[in-house]
Formats: structure tokens, sequence, C-alpha cells
């Protein structure tokens, strides 16, 4: 069919304004105003996909998001590439590429549809009941064949390069549908100068009034009328107005998703535009009036291009000027039908026979349609089609009862419209937990008591027709506001019966026809009444047996259709058989907009210190540690890790290193009670802790495990200076004020965090004291007046201090505390003053090292959650005499000093030169074949510069019984044997921390 | 020994290439009901709660291994209705601790033969899974895993970035990421299955040995005699008398434990999963992301299958926020960047049962004749042919197979616990 | 996403809060006198219950209060909000 389907005039597309596209490689005209569906419908193109099972040729369906057939790639570029889009709701641009899907080689030629041939031996379920022998065959031979058939359009291969926005927003009434309702709705909500915000999801508000035709309102057409109160909404300041915006998720406490399309509608935007526009709305109130979706009819051959639903062409027409075909045969069980029969009859199309399932219609609209002279064939079933490619004969049969047909007659036709009756789109009223009611005479489920602040209004409740859907609508948004005004529609429409039919048509054409249920996952009645003879009778056993419902457009068109045939196989009531749940999104959302701008460093927050940026200058590699970046090491000229750590270890061992420890967590304890909320809190004891002391502080969980560690400080009576691990501060805090608010308001404490305030500056070394000695002021840095574990407050380089005499590195050692915004300053002034004494800069790695060598832990390394102090020989810590702290008593419990416990411990391996891996396990005895019986596990291991050798620290089942035992390290290579030890590997009588 | 020979006789109608081409010629006309839709009977020797796979294999293996044939298994909905056809199907074995890979090693050696087994196409399919690490940190808590898996008999192999590419091509492993990869623990013989196969599999085969299977029949009371044992379910569907109760109820454990008055150190979370719309192979395993929190695998059906985390709070509705699918979606597009384009088709929630320590409860409760299997977390799926395996064992021998043993109550009390979420925690 | 009405703040997003699990769990006064099995209760037994659960939250980046709260967990509604070290609400004829 080459000619265009074009009407010559009418519709609201702009006849002015061609635009050239392209599908499967071939160029198009279509208009300004069209969809990709509409301009290839008018190109004479009728198959626009494949489905999914049996790949058959399939037409659009519908006209909006309810399609299930006609899905497209969409491509830009390599990068902006989208698959699936239904062509129902891809608006035209100019040189927009759209391709066809899950075909091979061609469109209209698929080598996959051979599958529609076999479809008698692979029914629902199928593959639950073969490819299971050889067993070995399903990785390699069966499953890779059935995914290759399986999934529609192709991924995308390249990074979306396109930008995504996040907004949230308030307002007192949401109104979701721009339709007549909706609109009536956001007109009275809009009365009492509250926050009103109307989402639609089509490219303009209006709904059904955009393809309206006969319907006068207040004696406005119904696209007038729909003009003035688009603009009158418009001008009202209080009034958001929001189109191509999918209201696609009802969440708690009225919390309504929305992903607006911004530019993907246009044919070139604007560099770095973004595409689309992620809306958390909250709502006061939230006015429903989503409407309806038609149902097709179910009978054999259904789904041939050409079929299409009876008011999606009037769409296709009244909106789009685009005509089914040229001779239609409209099969119906619902009146709406013969509007659209009329409107195509008014535009010179042939309407060769109107068969209405229902033996006596009646009303206005089927008495225009016989006065009109329309051939109508009351009792009649459609009972199947021809044509391949495209519908050219429809089969009409006289409906006898009971399940029979009669003699069928043959009518020629290029289009099959087709109408069941409308069901109401309830599935946000659904996700926000509404109940559902059936309705006997509607046939149809109905929102029916509220879950949320929210009411239905319009078709959406079974409020049809466009005088009720206004009163309604108006009601809705005006109870909605709280408010009392009144307003009374006029409205001239020709309105007819709302009830229509549900599930299967009878037939004659015995057990091979395929009447389908959902289209584009190829379901048909058969499937559901195997699933049925098979023992399911849920109806979420049946869906997920036979997957109706579940393609990408969710059940849209076939979930009451599928209910209505179950209901007949199980001889139960369609209430009686229930629903399957509504789930968000209502239309699928791009992954891209539900991830926003979370990309790369976006992605979390990057924590730097005031140092980071010297460090980058110098060159240094960093590390992930939480939301921080870490400098790991400072690798000089072509120096690897293993080279930078072994050089930046000997000189400060042997000179001095200065470090960037600003990233401890840091938190201000103060107050009368601080003394006590310590005792509380720490394993450790405080009260004799004396002022310009520092003590070295572990945390527990109640549970007993060690969760944190770090050197406290006590700057006076009531106020101590608390240093957490890097990623525990949050934690840590938290713990801190759950334990004061909760447990012990009694105590009068204050808790800031001063992670942020403070650099803190490590420097480590023999020479450390000589390097300090010129730029402080007001503190005795010498070893009787600052020694080991103490602290002072002074200036240093003029900037106010807190100078702990601390050490992570077994040397003399200083960490200088200084008001971040001078961080940098004072740290490149010790740098140049360290530069005589050999200073060097060090990472996180040659810390790790150096604190291994003196057997510190890392919580978080050699800990993991499941240690207890004395696991990590940290007994000593202990604060004995006080009667309690957070993780005693379960300390006390009988697992937690188990003599089997795994113990911190050293290992040395037989070989030097072996540095072991970290997470190796340990063995007692060689030789095991898995399982193995394992008795530890390496937490840290390193080559030690100072020591010449390797060492490594472990986690050994009673490993502080075994120290002098030689165990072992199985490795794919074979066992390694290591000495039990000490921890402590250098200068294990602590000569050189007091220097 | 009648009824024994009706079954006999009505005996399993067998699933395979040849029934299915012979149906075919006769319009798929003849199967029958893969389970029969049984009244309850008044009394019976054990009863599960719960028609998930996991309750509904306790049936089977009590049935197929201990020849408890009088026995039924109770659900409140549809089978397979809760977590089982709520999950992201992962199966893998790959944990830290003895006592846990042990339990799932069971588990997947189970999952190898279990489609020949009920002769149900699971789908099990074991495309890898791929745990990516991003932190020093993360590289040192895998190789720990890798090391113990090994000298476990468990497959666990260390990738670089470069090697976790190769394996799945989709993957970002530049350094323009937030947290760059710097390499992956690959267990090969992981990876999915078809989840309501598996609970349909179960209940067909349990059926065919005679377990009645009653669905839409919730408990609303347990029944103990004067000395604390069990003696009978009150149900919707009436009084059923037994000596024996397994419970397998998921989510709602606490509520079904506390009819028997037993509290447990449980609490229910809304966990979610999203789907993609299909498309065509383009993902070839399975990655997780402990640190980013994501996981994601493509079904047969050509859907990519994402896991999000849990809300904060404990919550029964089956749904969750916004905010917790937005989170997963950033690091899915984060790791891959491409997939920024696609969509999300479908969005689910479940309710997932959290012990303290992250592991799971197999074992006798102190009610005697109750048995739980609970705290499965955000990982039962994967353990359902082993737990179910040991729950059976549990039941019919009153004591706990040494594959469960540890798997106590009473390990809370005593302090054996078994933390596999604790090993993996971050601090530095 | 909820919105919850902290007692010092009003209602504010979930995003600004933590969860602090159940409520009206005191933290014993003399650890070290209780058996394992009063202990074990204390740290790890919890309600969990379907319905209404008075649990804790903390407005972390708000006023940064803990605070309790009673909610559905049935339905996520929230039918109160109470500052700490206060009753759980009895809900008796309180017309929910």
């Amino acid at each position: 069919m080459s000619k265009t389907l074009r009407t010559p005039a009418g519709g609201s597309v702009n006849r002015a304004k061609t635009i050239k596209f392209s599908f499967d490689g071939k160029t198009y005209q279509g208009l300004e105003g069209d969809t990709l569906a509409s301009a290839l419908l008018a190109n004479g193109i009728r198959v626009m996909g494949r489905s999914f099972k049996y790949h058959r040729a399939r037409g659009v369906l519908g006209a909006g998001s309810e399609e299930p057939n006609a899905l497209v790639a969409v491509r830009r570029d390599k990068a902006r590439t989208a698959p699936n889009l239904r062509a129902t709701q891809v608006e035209l641009y100019d040189g927009l590429v759209a391709e066809s899907q899950n075909r091979w080689p061609s469109l209209n030629f698929d080598v996959g549809a051979v599958l529609s041939l076999l479809s008698p031996f692979i029914p629902a379920g199928f593959y639950y009941k073969t490819f299971m022998w050889p067993k070995s065959a399903w990785d390699k031979l069966y499953e890779p064949n059935i995914r290759a058939a399986a999934g529609l359009g192709h991924a995308p291969t390249e990074a979306d390069p396109d930008t995504y926005l996040n907004r949230f927003a308030h307002c007192e009434i949401l109104v979701i549908g721009g339709g007549p309702a909706g609109l009536a709705a956001a007109l009275a909500a809009s009365e009492g100068g509250e926050r009103v915000i109307l989402v639609d999801e089509q490219c303009e508000l209006g709904g059904s009034l955009l393809s309206a035709t006969d319907a006068l309102i207040d004696g406005q057409s119904g696209r007038a009328w729909r003009d003035a109160v688009v603009a009158k909404l418009a001008a009202n300041p209080k009034v958001t107005l929001m189109t191509r915006a999918n209201a696609f998720g009802y969440f708690a406490h009225n919390m309504i998703g929305v992903a607006e399309r911004l530019s993907e509608h246009q044919a070139s935007p604007a560099k770095g535009a973004p595409r689309e526009r992620l809306w958390q709305i909250r709502a006061r109130e939230v006015v429903l009036a989503t409407g309806a979706i038609e149902r097709p009819l179910v009978f054999p051959d259904n789904d041939r291009p050409g079929i299409i639903l009876a008011d999606s062409a009037r769409t296709y027409l009244n909106r789009y000027g685009v005509l089914p075909g040229r001779r239609v045969v409209v099969a119906t069980g619902h009146d709406e039908a013969y509007r659209a029969a009329l409107d195509l009859h008014k535009a010179g199309v042939t309407i060769a026979a109107i068969a209405d399932a229902r033996p006596n219609p009646k009303g206005p609209l089927v008495e225009a349609a016989r006065a009109a002279g329309l051939p109508i064939k009351t009792g009649y079933a459609i009972t199947g089609t021809k044509g391949t490619l495209g519908v050219t004969e429809a089969r009409l049969s006289p409906i006898l009862g009971a399940g029979r047909v009669g003699r069928p007659e043959i009518v020629a036709c290029d289009s099959v419209l087709m109408s069941g009756g409308f069901t109401p789109s309830v599935h946000l009223f659904s996700q926000s937990r509404g109940k559902l009611v059936w309705d006997e005479t509607l046939e149809t489920y109905l929102p029916g008591q509220s879950a949320e602040a929210e009411r239905s209004a319009g078709a959406c409740r079974g409020q049809f027709g466009l005088a009720k859907a206004l009163a309604d609508g108006f009601a809705a948004g005006r109870d909605a506001a709280r408010l009392t005004v009144k307003r009374d529609f006029v409205v001239q429409a020709t309105e007819g019966d709302p009830k229509g039919v549900v599930g299967a048509m009878p037939h004659d054409r015995g057990n091979g026809a395929k009447a389908f249920i959902d289209w584009q996952n190829d379901v048909t009645t058969k499937d559901l009444k195997l699933a049925v003879r098979e023992g399911f009778q849920s109806i979420e056993h049946i869906k997920r047996y036979t997957t109706t419902g579940m393609a990408t457009d969710q059940g849209k068109t076939s979930n009451l259709n599928a209910l209505g045939v179950i209901s007949d196989a199980l001889d139960r009531p369609i209430p009686q058989i229930g629903l399957t749940t509504f789930r968000m999104p209502y239309t699928p959302v791009t992954f891209g907009v539900l991830a926003g701008m979370a990309r790369g460093n976006l992605f979390d927050p990057v924590r730097t210190t005031p140092i980071h940026d010297w460090a980058v200058d110098k060159g240094a590699v960093f590390e992930d540690v939480s939301l921080w970046k870490r400098a790991r090491f400072f690798p000089q000229g072509r120096e690897d890790m293993e080279a930078a750590v072994r050089r930046e270890c000997l000189a400060v061992r042997s000179h001095c290193g200065i470090f960037d420890a600003s990233t401890l967590g840091k938190i201000e304890v103060v107050g009368p009670d601080a003394a006590e909320f310590m005792n509380r809190f720490y394993i450790n004891a405080w009260t004799k802790l004396g002022v310009g002391k520092c003590r070295y502080g572990i945390v527990c969980r109640e549970d007993g495990f060690v969760t944190d560690d770090g050197v406290v400080g006590r700057m006076s009576q009531d106020r101590f200076h608390v240093t957490t691990t890097t990623g525990g501060a949050p934690r840590v805090l938290a713990m801190m004020e759950d334990y004061l608010q909760t447990e012990w308001p009694d105590l009068d404490v204050w808790l800031t965090s001063t992670t942020e305030q403070f650099a803190v500056i490590a420097l480590q070394g023999p020479k450390a004291r000589d390097i300090l000695t010129g730029l402080v002021e007001g503190i005795d840095l010498s070893a009787e007046a600052l020694p080991h574990m103490s602290l002072a407050e002074g200036t240093i380089c003029g900037v106010p201090t807190r100078l702990f005499r601390v050490s992570f590195t077994g040397e003399l050692g200083f960490e200088i505390n200084v008001p971040s915004q001078h961080g940098r300053k004072v740290w490149e002034a010790i740098w140049a003053a360290g530069q005589p004494h050999g200073l060097v800069p060090y990472g996180t790695e040659t810390m790790h090292v150096l604190r291994a060598e003196k057997g510190f832990i890392i919580v978080g390394q050699e800990t993991d959650g499941t240690a207890t102090p004395d696991d990590v020989g940290l007994t000593w810590a202990v604060g004995k005499a006080k009667p309690d702290y957070v993780g005693k008593r379960s300390l006390a419990r009988p697992a937690m000093a188990a003599p089997d416990r795994k113990q911190l411990v050293g290992l040395l391996t037989k070989d030097p030169h072996i540095v072991l891996e970290e997470g190796a396990q340990v063995v007692v005895t060689p030789g095991q074949k898995a399982p193995m019986a394992l008795v530890g596990h390496v937490t840290s291991s390193y080559h030690s510069a100072v020591l010449g050798r390797s060492i490594a620290l472990a986690m050994v089942s009673g490993g502080r019984a075994r120290m002098g035992e030689t165990i072992y390290i199985p490795m794919p290579g074979g066992d390694i044997a290591v000495d039990v030890t000490s921890p402590v590997f250098y200068d294990p009588e602590g000569v050189r921390v007091n220097g | 020994m009648v009824v024994f020979l009706t079954y006999w006789a009505e005996s399993m109608q067998k699933f395979s290439a040849f029934e299915l081409f012979k149906q075919g010629l006769n319009g798929q006309a003849g199967w029958k009901p893969q389970w029969r839709s049984p009244e309850p009977k008044p009394a019976y020797d054990a009863v599960i709660i719960g028609g998930g796979g996991h309750g509904l294999g306790a049936a089977y293996y009590l049935a197929k291994q201990h020849g408890m044939r009088n026995i039924a298994v109770l659900e409140k909905g549809w089978l397979g209705g809760g977590n089982t056809g709520r999950n992201t199907t992962i199966i893998r074995s790959n944990y830290l601790f003895n006592e846990s890979a042990g339990l799932y090693d069971h588990s997947v050696k189970l999952w190898e033969g279990l489609s020949q087994e009920l002769n149900y196409n699971v789908m099990f399919s074991q495309r890898g899974v791929m745990m990516l690490a991003h932190t020093v940190h993360d590289v040192q808590v895998f190789k720990r895993h890798v090391h113990a898996n090994r000298a476990n008999g468990v497959d666990n192999d260390w990738l670089t970035p470069e090697e976790a590419k190769a394996f799945c091509p989709p993957l970002n492993i530049s350094d323009n990421m937030r947290y760059p990869i710097l390499g992956a623990a690959l267990q090969r013989r992981g990876g999915t299955a078809r989840h309501d196969a598996v609970a349909w599999g179960y209940a067909r085969a349990a059926d065919d040995l005679g377990v009645d299977i009653i669905e839409n029949c919730e408990v609303t009371g347990i029944v103990r005699n004067a000395a604390g044992a069990v003696e009978a379910v009150q149900t919707t569907r009436g009084l059923i008398k037994t000596p024996k109760i397994g419970v397998s109820a998921a989510g709602h454990t606490s509520v079904v434990l506390g009819m028997a008055g037993v509290r447990l150190p449980l609490e229910s979370y809304p966990l979610q999963a999203l789907v993609s719309e299909p498309i065509k192979p383009v993902f070839p395993c399975v990655v997780m992301s402990n640190t980013i929190h994501a996981y994601i695998s493509q079904s047969d059906k050509g859907e990519l299958v994402i896991g999000a985390g849990t809300d904060i709070y404990t919550s029964y509705t089956q749904r969750g926020g916004l905010h917790i699918s937005q989170h997963t979606l950033e690091a899915i597009c984060e790791l891959f960047p491409a997939f920024r384009r696609m969509r999300m088709l479908r969005n689910w929630g479940g309710i997932v049962d959290v012990t303290p320590d992250r592991s799971p409860i197999v074992a006798k409760t102190p009610v005697p004749g109750l048995y739980v299997n609970c705290g499965w977390g955000t990982g039962g799926f994967k353990a359902t042919p082993g737990a179910a395996h040991t729950l059976a064992w549990t039941i019919a021998k009153d004591e706990p197979h040494p594959i469960n043993a540890p798997f106590t109550i009473e390990r809370f009390r005593d302090g054996h616990l078994i933390d596999e979420a604790a090993a993996a925690a971050v601090a530095h | 996403m909820l919105l919850i009405t902290c007692p010092h703040c009003g209602p504010r997003p979930e995003l600004e809060f933590t969860h602090g699990g159940e409520a009206h769990i005191a933290r014993p006064e003399n650890p070290a006198a209780m058996n394992a099995e009063d202990w074990t209760e204390y740290l790890y037994m919890r309600a969990n219950p379907k319905g209404l659960h008075a649990e804790r939250w903390r407005h972390l980046h708000g006023c940064a209060r803990f605070f309790n709260a009673l909610r559905d967990t049935t339905t996520d509604q929230f039918v109160a909000t109470y500052a700490t070290g206060q009753p759980r609400p009895d809900l008796k004829g309180a017309g929910q």
C-alpha cells in the first residue's frame, strides 16, 4: 500500500511544515505534530514491529502509551540510541532515525517468524518442560539460543553523554492527567489561590479533547474550550503545567514521581540541554484524572497489521489527519466504535461493515450510524482475518449463543477497527495502595477506599462521557482544594453506553486459531487455558506462567481480557480470581533520569583535605577511603608503589616524614560530665587521665566487638579531643549521640564534630622535634615537658594549634592540629623547615607499613567486626575497675573468651623474601586438600625496608599460645612456612618513640 | 498403602521434549495439573508454614529423603508469592566463613542437579557471579574471600580490572568513575535461576510424593499441649493437628513464631528490585558491587534484572522509597554508562527478614516440635535447596544436619555469631 | 520517601532522618547482673510487629535529635511522633 493515507485537511498537525525522517534506512516525510506512528501510517507503512515470542508482523494497535506493538529504536548517534520506544509516543522531528526491532534480516521478512509455525509445540511455559537433557547442553546450547531469540531491541553500546536533572516540588493539589476531567479539576483547584500542578504524559494538554470533533462545551468546540482553559491556567502564577510528563509512580505519603521529557522531541537539542528531568512532587492532595484505555477484542487472527483500536483510529484521523485505511471493518462490543465509524465515514472512508457482538445495541451513536447508512450487523462476532503483512479481509459470524457461531461472511477490508470498551486507568490509584472494587455494571475494577489523600475523577473511576468527566473533575478539584466553588458546564455531546465486553469472542476456528490477549508477549487464549488446565488458579501464577501482562506495556490493553478468559476457564467470576498488583512505573522510565547528575565525581561527594592540592602538585597517587581522597604514596621519577613506599619508610625511620592525617575523624566531647560519658562509652578508663595527656581509646559495639579506635586527648577537665578512624567518624558520632540522647540524658555533655575544622599534620621521625622547634611558640617540645602521649596548646607559624605528641609509626612524632584554613600554610612552613633535615612526604601505604612494623592494628583490617579487644591484644586498654561500658556485658558471653578465638599475632616467613598475600589463610598442618582446617588469615603483609625482610600480621585461632610454632599458608603454588611471633617487629622496647 | 498405590497409578506426568511434541499434536490438551488443590486433612505428621521455595523444598525433601509423606504445606497466598517470586535470583556460595560456605555450597551443589531431580527446568544458569572491588579495603576483603573459598573447595577467582571487563564487556573500568574498579572476585559456578520455576518444580515434585499443598490457607495460631510442644495449627481453613511444624515464612516469621510465644532476633525490611525493558543479549554474567550498592544480571527473557538496597525502616508493605531505586540506578549507570538510556519497566518490593549477624537461622526452637528457617535477609533465594534440605533433615530427625548446626538461635546468646556482613565492613 | 513529622521541627522528608530501630528498649541499669537470656533479649530480640510499631528516628540532617514514632508497618502511615523519654501513646479511643 503505497498511497498516502493522509487526509487533505483536518487534524492539528502543521500541514505547512513537512518533516523528513527515516525508518529502517528509508526516508519518508511527515508533518510537524506527527508521532512516528502517525507519520508511518500516513506513508502507508503498516508493519512497525515484530512480536516477542513468535516474531509476528505487527502494526500499531493504539495511539498512546498503551501501545504494545510498534516498538522502535531511535538513534541520534552511536551513543544516543534508545531501544523499545513506542512509535506512538515518539514525536517526529527533522532527521529522526528510527529502526525496527527483533527481526532478521528485515522487518517484512523475518526468519524468526518460523517460530509462529512451531507455536503448537512451544506453548506457554514450554521451557519449563524441556531443555533438561543432556544436562550440559543447557549452558552451551539451549540457553544461548533462548536468549538470542528473546529480547526486543538492542542496548546502546556507548556511554550516554546526555544529562538528566532532578527536582523536588511541593504543592497543595497535584492533578494527574490533562484531559477534560483533569483540566476541570485544575480549574476548580486553582480558584483558591493554592499551588496547583497539572501533569500530562502527552506533548499537549487536552487528552480526548485533542481528537474531539462534535462536542461543544459552554458553546465552544472541545478544542477551543481546551485552549481557553489551558490559557487561563497558564496565566495563573500559582499553577504549574507540565506536559511530556509521565507520572510514573505513586509513593508513600503522597509523593509522586514524574519523568519529564525535555529535549527528546527536538531535532537538534541545544548543546548540553538536559534530556529528561525527574520531579518528586509532594502534594497535600492528589487528583487522579488518568482516563481509560480502550480494550481490544479477543478473536482469532486479531493481531494483523491494520487491526487497530477504534478510538485510536479516531485519534489518528482527527488529530493527525491520517486514515487507518480506505475500507474498514468495525468490530465492536461498545458504542464508542460507532463514533469512530462515523468520523471515518465523514472523512470518506468506506465502512464495509460494523459487526457488533451485542444482540441489540441502542443509543444515539448507534442510531447516528444507522442514520448515516452504515452497514451494521448486530449479534455478530469477528472470527478471523486474513492477509500477509496486513489485513485484507475479515470474517464475520453471527453469534448463536452458548459459544457457538453461524456461517461466516467474508468482508474485504484494509483495516479493522475494534473496541471492547474502556478500562479505567487505575494504575496510580492501585500504586497508592487504594483498594480496587469490582463494578458489576461496568465489568471493570474501579477505585474504592483511598489509602492516601487522593481522589479519582472522570473515566479512571468509571465516570465516562464528556459531561460526567467535566463535572466529576471539577468536583474533585474543588474538594481537593477545600473550596465551595460551583460551576456547571453546558455540554453538548453524543454519549454512548459505557458498558463493553470482556474476554474472548466466540468462534468456530478450532484449536489452531490464535486469539491474542497480550500482543507483545504473544499470549493467546489457548495459553491462558493451558495454564488453568495445568492447575494454575491464581492470577499471579497464570501471569507468571504465560507472561501475560508482563511485556513493556505491562498489560495495559490485556489485563482485563485475560481475567475474562481465565474467569471462563475456571468458571469463576472475575472478582474471585484476584488481580495482579499494579507496580511502578506506569510507563517505562529512563535509568538516566533516575540516576540524575550522579556520575563520576558527582556520584558521591569527594572530600579532600586542605593539603590535597599540595599532594596533587607533588604527584601523589590517591586512594578512596570512605568519601575521602587520601594520598597513598608520593612516587618520585619512575618509582612504582613498592619503591616509593620503601623509600618513604626508610626516610621516616632515619630522618622524618610528613603525613596528612586531616581525614581522621575528630569529635569534641565537652561538658561537666564529659569524663563520665567517656567512661561509659569507651572500654578505657578516663577519670584519671590528666589534662594535657592522651590515651589510645577503643570503642566496642554493645555486642562486644571492636568498632573504632583513636587517640583521645584531654584538653581540660571538661573537654576531650576525640579522634576516630577516617571512615568511622560519622558512625562513632551517631553512636555517641544515640547513647547520650536516649540512654544517658542525665549526662551534661555536648558532642561536636570537628573533623572539618582541623587540618592534622603528622610529623614522624627522629628529626621531627628539630624541624618543629623553630616554628612553634608557647610550647616546650622537650621530651620532659612534652613526653609521648601528651599534648599542649600554643601557636605554630602564628596560628593556634593543638599539638599532640603521638606516634603511629613508633618514631618520635607529633600530630599538629591547626584550623583548616591555615592547614596548607602550616604544612608548607613545616615542609620548608624540614628540607635541611631530609623531610619526605609519605602516604597511607607507608603509614600502614610503619604501623605494622610496630604491631599497631588498623580497625577494619586487623579487626573485621568480629574481633574483641582481647582478640587484637588490647586487653591492657580495658578499664577493669569500671562497672560497665558499652560492650562489657557481651564480652562476658562464653564464646567471647574461648581459647580458640582468633588472636593477633605476627608472622615471619621462613623465607624472608616472600611477602604473603593479605587475606591468605592459615593452617596448622601442611599439605591439606580442600576443605582445609583453617585457623586464621593474614590481615596485613608488607616488605619491611628497615628490617630487610617481609612481615605480616595475622588473626590466628589461639594464636598467642602458638608463639614460636611454625604454621603454614596454603597457596596454589604450595604451602608457605611461617613462624608465629609477637606482632611487634621493630623496636619492641619502644625506645625510639620516647626520643 | 491404598493411598500410596493410588498415587503411584497417577504418578507425575513426565516433562520432556518428546512429551511436549506429542502434546503439541493434540493442541497441548493432555497436560494435567502440576499439583493438586486438596482440602486440608484434619491431621498431618508435619506441617510446613510458608509455600515459597524454601517451604516447598523442605516438604519435598521430607517426603523424598525422610519418607514423611503425610505432610502439608500451608501458604497464605499463592505459591512462591513471597520472596521466591520477588528476588533477583542470584546464586553463589563464595561466602567467607566456613559455616556459610558450607551451607551455600551445599545449596549450589543441589542447584546443579535440580532441574533433572525435579523434572522441571529451573533454568539454573552458571553464568558466573563477579563481585567488584572499588577500594583497597575491598581488595583486601575479596582476596580474603578468594583464599578462604579456595581452601574450602569453593571456586572464586581474583580478576584484574581488564580481566573483569573481558568477562563482562559493558563494564566501565576507566578511572573517570568516582570509585574506579580495582579488581573483582569471580565465582564461575555462580549464576541465576528462574525463580517461579523453583517453587513450581518443588510443588509438583512434592505433590507427586503425596504432599498436600494448600494455598490460600493462612495460619492464625499455633496450639501447644500441656508440655509446651506443638499440637496443631489454627488456620483460616480450620484446625490442623500436627506434632511438627516447620516455619519458612521469610518476612513474616516473627509474626508466625510469635503465635508460639517464640521471639526472634529478626527485623523485616523492604527490599526492592527492578527490571528493564527486554533487550537482546548484552550482559553475560552477574555483577555485584557491595561498595556502591548494586547488582545486575540479564534474564533469559532479556530484561536487565537489578537489585536495589533495603529501606532504612522495618515494613511489611512490600514497597520502598523511590530514592532507594534512584541510588541503585546511579550505581548501575556509573558501572555501565551505556545503560543510561535503558528504561525501568517494573519495580517491586519484598520483605526481607534480617538477623543481627546477617546469617540465617535454620534450627530447632525452644518449643518442642517447632522448627524455623528464617533470617536469610537479601540472599535467601540462592540457598533454597540447601535450606530446604537441611530444614527437612532437622524436622525429620529433631536435630540439625551438620551443615546447618551452627545456624542456631542460641548463637546470639552465646556469641557464636557468623557475621558475614561485619566481616566485609568498611573502616579504615 | 516517607514524610516524617519531627516533633521538634515539623514534617520533613525521610532523607533528613536515620532510623533507630525499635523504641522503648532501655539499656539495662546493671548489665553485669543480667543473665544470658535477659541480655540476649535486650541485645537482639525484637518485636518486629506487623501493625503498629513504636520506633526511633533521628532527625540527623535537622535538629539531630532522636524521637519516637508510632507507625503502622502494614501501611507505613505514621500515627504519632513524640519526644524521646515519653511513653508510647495510648491510642485506644484516639480514633486512629
